[in-house]
């Protein structure tokens, strides 16, 4: 009995060791591809430093060049904040408000669900970014259905108020992923919760409030600050749909820091872009974290 | 009373399901039959349906003007994404491994270190490493995508295969190692098996963004003999010369038709891949 409780214990120390040999796959690639980048990019947004030629420090330049010389970036700042913010909400809701009707004990929702999962495969991909194009030229299908209607043609990719937007329903129209997301939720929450608040003859709208947000929230705190992050680095749609036009009205942080580190080779430069970036997604996310006492409901 | 209500509600909802299905298919649906349209159909036109139904499209895109036809595009997309996937799907289960089954010094700390890697942003750590692959020689080849794979840089898939993990019993694994199985065996031979809607939901995923990926390829890929669909897709309409937009859109059909037949064979593990990974406990 002892002999084998030794044994036993002298096999986990032995066996714990080997977990360490499993996870250092990870590490390796962690510390090579993740975490020194990660540390270098840092110090590249520091210096001048092209591929061709090794960093030198030059301290805040970079920053300072951004912020008050730079007329680009100020720009980009601000169309990508506007990008974010349209198609963050805008998915986030609409893939809610799906899910919660697909929720709805009804024949056939299984294919309904499958349909509208169909946009998210393609997303990102050169395909469906070419397809918008098409649609939204000014000779586009979607033009020719306004006139149908008697609706003057919009200049949906030549106008500096439309383009961004038309970028933003590409991505909007792929809220499948975050809807099937809810939907998971949305089956796991406990029905005794909602057959409790029957029998206390709650209305609809506090049993959302009350039942139905609460317990779906951490689904969609963890979506939310997903999707931000990928927003703000959105690149394919702006490059490939608008080429970043017209008058840079869809000049992305992504399509400058593109600009500015593989057409030019300002790595240095680019590096500063890419960390005020980060810090953009850091502040959102922070923000997000400390409003999350209000609003998130975790379960454990 | 109550049932003509009901009637008409669900009545409601089923009109605004498909009101909205049609507006989230048409696009795709306008693509295939963009395809057998001249650029005249295409542009100032409201009609549906081609004129003629003719495959010309598809076969001039696929030779294209270029030197390569879509064929070398196919097969480089292939070479790129097939051994990503397997390089994933290996490396993360192993990992995985290693997090859900053993008890190390300093686990919970490198735990905590993956799941906040879930946020590290790829523009950020692009230039460097693009540097860093320009020094081992990498660049402009596969190797910028295979070997991230292989050394687990994928901490989504990781954290899905750990929670998937966790599910299983570890009486089962356990027992046999107390009867003399290798760590290795056990995995193998054990959990491997309990762990396949996982490998799949895992690899359907990688498979679709690897394929996709227009952001990375565009940067590590420069020789025209090695783009992968995306790259050969954004060049086709990057010509001074007229474009035929009937081939461009077949060719995109083209490229997009393995992901939705993958899709439709695999549907079962897309809906359990992001059900498992939506950070439930």
């Amino acid at each position: 009995m002892a002999s084998t409780k030794a044994l036993k214990k002298g096999g986990w120390h032995k066996r714990n060791r080997t977990g360490l040999y499993y996870v250092s796959i990870w590490l390796i690639g962690f510390a090579l591809f993740q975490l020194y980048p990660f540390l270098t990019s840092l110090y590249y947004s520091f210096t001048d430093y092209s591929i061709f030629n090794s960093p030198k420090f030059i301290g805040f330049s970079n920053y300072v060049r951004l912020f008050t010389i730079d007329p680009d970036f100020m720009n980009s700042m601000k169309v990508t904040l506007q990008y974010t913010f349209i198609t963050v909400p805008g998915k986030v809701i609409l893939a809610l408000l799906i899910a919660l009707l697909l929720n709805k004990k009804l024949k056939g929702v299984n294919y309904v669900r499958t349909i509208y999962y169909i946009p998210s495969l393609l997303s990102g991909s050169v395909a469906v970014s070419i397809l918008w194009k098409v649609l939204f030229m000014d000779d586009g299908f979607i033009n020719s259905l306004l006139s149908a209607i008697h609706i003057p043609a919009v200049p949906w990719l030549g106008s500096t108020h439309t383009a961004l937007l038309t970028i933003c329903l590409l991505e909007i129209w792929q809220f499948g992923s975050s809807m099937v997301l809810f939907l998971s939720a949305l089956k796991q929450v406990p029905v005794s919760l909602y057959e409790a608040a029957l029998i206390d003859g709650a209305k609809k709208g506090t049993v959302f409030f009350k039942i139905t947000f609460p317990m779906i929230s951490s689904v969609a705190f963890f979506n939310i600050i997903m999707q931000l992050i990928q927003a703000l680095q959105n690149f394919t749609s702006a490059f490939v749909v608008t080429n970043g036009g017209p008058s840079k009205a869809t000049y992305v942080l992504g399509m400058k820091l593109y600009t500015d580190a593989f057409r030019n080779f300002n790595m240095g430069y680019a590096c500063a872009t890419s960390w005020i970036m980060f810090a953009m997604m850091l502040v959102m996310t922070l923000v997000l974290f400390a409003t999350s006492k209000k609003w998130v409901y975790y379960d454990n | 009373m109550v049932t003509t209500h009901k009637g008409i509600k669900s009545t409601i909802m089923y009109i605004i399901l498909v009101i909205v299905g049609v507006v989230m298919l048409f696009p795709v649906f306008w693509m295939l039959l963009a395809c057998f349209k001249t650029n005249n159909e295409i542009f100032g036109s409201l009609k549906l349906l081609p004129s003629s139904w003719s495959f010309e499209a598809f076969a001039k895109g696929w030779e294209t003007t270029g030197t390569f036809t879509y064929a070398r595009y196919f097969s480089n997309t292939f070479l790129l994404v097939i051994p990503t996937v397997l390089f994933t799907i290996v490396s993360c289960s192993l990992v995985a491994y290693g997090f859900a089954r053993f008890d190390f010094k300093g686990k919970n700390v490198l735990f905590m270190i993956l799941i906040a890697t879930l946020m590290l942003p790829n523009s950020v750590i692009i230039i460097p490493r693009y540097a860093l692959f320009n020094k081992l020689h990498w660049l402009d080849s596969y190797m910028t995508f295979w070997m991230p794979a292989l050394f687990a840089c994928y901490p989504f898939f990781v954290f899905m295969m750990v929670q998937f993990l966790r599910g299983i019993p570890r009486d089962l694994d356990e027992s046999a190692y107390m009867d003399g199985c290798s760590s290795m065996r056990c995995f193998v031979q054990i959990l491997l098996p309990l762990l396949k809607p996982a490998l799949f939901s895992a690899s359907l995923f990688q498979f679709l963004w690897t394929w996709n990926d227009f952001f990375n390829t565009n940067i590590y890929i420069n020789s025209n003999s090695k783009f992968p669909l995306s790259l050969a897709l954004r060049m086709s309409i990057d010509t001074t010369s007229s474009i035929q937009w009937n081939q461009v859109m077949a060719m995109g059909l083209v490229s997009i038709l393995p992901l939705i037949i993958l899709f439709f064979a695999g549907q079962r593990y897309f809906v359990e891949g992001i059900a498992t990974t939506g950070m439930k406990n």
